[in-house]
């Protein structure tokens, strides 16, 4: 069975708030929730499957479904970090082609910025069972990913101003967002000059910390041929989780490998296809690590691939992020699967913001990294098509 | 997160392992059934789930793979993974060292130190 063709995504919303100081988390979900169905032209009573992940407070779906009112046929709530919300889509797609529903609603919404929550993951109830044998050595998201990027650079060359020229490109689309919490446009010496948080990572390397929520609504293809909005098709997707492997480690690339070549291969289409994609930012060596697992260019090219501007719209060749990504302009919940597919598809119905529209975008990627990249992470990718 | 006395107090499995860092040796498990060793250590083997694992206890060498260094921190920290001479690549701490003076394929010799009451493993450079 394929996703093919079987699901389009009919609704997106952004939460606008980057501080939800006094709102609940389940309230931005249901705000969240009304933005992406009203985006699509439908209503709550046609929603019949929900889909959310680990950020949902209480008893996830349940406890949101209720709060939101909702009595879905279907649900999953399938939780691998940031990553969740694209995986969510391929689960809906599937859903959808196997006639479980017709309607299905994801949200997300997180507060780690006034809410107090850990960086990265809600807390844990129960040890999981790497806590003894790693937690001594004060692992954070920030040294983890760290680690990767000393690594990469130990092996292909790459360096601190490779990684500084994908802040650069987020700041050159931020500066266009009115929503966006960092609009100023950075240099590669004033990255590269910024304080060392963990070696090789400087601070304007990392993402930011923000407050918000966002929300998909995909359909069966009898739902979306009634909807008036411009028509986003699921050609394929792919998800795939990588760990330590009991000791025999490779931080040098992602599960996105994986992940991507299912994608490519179920939508019949390669990386030279793509006009735009979104791809997680939660550090910059993120972003250029899964642009060689996503096949971009080679392992160990993404340093030079990244440099010169070539992720700026209008300006290189493959325009990235143009809403400001997770580095400059939103990361609700600490998680970037959500505003990555929101963002593509802006640009697969242009209307991304003039200045950052890429022109002629037919096909276009989104891709998450969910966890930890160099200890145990999910990976979610997404192709899409303007129909 | 939780102190790590309480997983290894809970867990029967793991009492060797404990046992051993008290007396300043890192053990890992190797599997009999596919000759692999694999760490952090676990009954069943994560390559071919055999229960057929016994304990090894490595040589203290190693040498890291990749690491960094916590700036904000106060005092800063070293993280690292950490490649044994036995084979397994281990998440841990590079300790009596010069901050600015650490590199990938350094070589390390195995140390231990009390963290929340509970020897853990952790590495400093080879003289
Ligand atoms: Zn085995």
């Amino acid at each position: 069975m394929t996703i093919k063709g079987k699901a389009f995504i009919a609704g997106v919303y952004e939460h606008p708030t980057r501080k939800a100081e006094g709102i609940p988390i389940a309230q931005i979900h249901a705000e969240v929730a009304r933005g992406a169905l009203d985006d699509a032209g439908l209503t709550l009573q046609d929603v019949d499957a929900y889909y959310c992940a680990g950020d949902a407070p209480g008893l996830g779906g349940l406890s949101i479904a209720e709060y939101l009112g909702i009595q879905p046929r279907h649900i999953d709530t399938t939780e691998t970090g940031g990553s969740s919300y694209i995986v969510h889509v391929n689960h809906a797609a599937q859903a959808i082609a196997a006639g479980k529903c017709k309607v299905a609603l994801i949200t997300l919404a997180g507060k780690p910025r006034t809410g107090g929550a850990q960086p990265g993951r809600a807390p844990l109830a129960i040890q999981p069972p790497d806590a003894p044998f790693e937690a001594p050595f004060k692992p954070s998201v920030l040294n983890i990913y760290a680690m990767c990027a000393r690594r990469h650079m130990h092996e292909f060359g790459t360096t601190s101003e490779q990684l500084a020229w994908i802040k650069v490109a987020a700041s050159e689309h931020a500066q266009h967002n009115p929503h966006a919490m960092l609009k100023s446009v950075v240099t590669v010496e004033e990255v590269v000059n910024s304080p060392l948080v963990a070696d090789p990572l400087h601070r304007l390397d990392c993402c930011i910390i923000s407050d918000g929520g966002g929300a998909l609504v995909v359909v069966a293809p009898e739902i979306a041929a009634q909807l008036k909005r411009p028509k986003v098709s699921v050609m394929g997707a792919g998800e795939a989780i990588k760990h330590n492997n009991g000791g025999e480690i490779d931080i040098t690339y992602s599960a996105g490998r994986w992940s991507s070549a299912k994608a490519f291969e179920e939508a019949g289409v390669t990386p030279d296809d793509i006009k735009y994609v979104s791809v997680y930012d939660s550090f910059t060596i993120t972003v250029l690590m899964q642009l060689e697992d996503l096949g971009f260019c080679a392992k160990g090219d993404g340093g030079r691939f990244v440099a010169d501007g070539n992720l700026i719209s209008g300006v290189g060749k493959l325009p990235f992020n143009t809403d400001g990504g997770g580095l400059c302009n939103n990361h609700p919940g600490n998680r970037g699967g959500m505003t990555k597919v929101i963002e593509a598809v802006r640009q697969l119905r242009g209307e991304a913001h003039p200045a950052v529209q890429v022109s002629n975008c037919d096909i276009a990627l989104a891709h998450g990294t969910g966890g930890f990249l160099g200890t145990r992470h999910g990976s979610a990718t997404l192709i899409m098509e303007r129909s | 997160m939780a102190n790590t006395n309480d997983a290894f107090s809970a867990d029967i499995a793991l009492e060797p392992y404990w046992t051993a860092a008290r007396d300043g040796r890192l053990l890992f498990k190797h599997c009999r059934a596919c000759d692999r060793p694999h760490y952090y250590p676990r009954p069943l083997c994560p390559f071919c789930m055999s229960a057929d694992t016994d304990w090894r206890e490595a040589s203290g060498d190693g040498t890291i793979y990749s690491w960094s260094v916590e700036r904000r921190a106060s005092p800063p920290f070293a993280i690292a993974f950490v490649k044994l001479a036995e084979g397994p690549t281990l998440m841990t701490a590079i300790v009596d060292a010069d901050l600015d003076n650490i590199s990938v394929d350094q070589k390390v010799t195995l140390k231990f130190e009390e963290r929340n009451d509970t020897p853990v493993p952790v590495f400093t450079p080879a003289s």
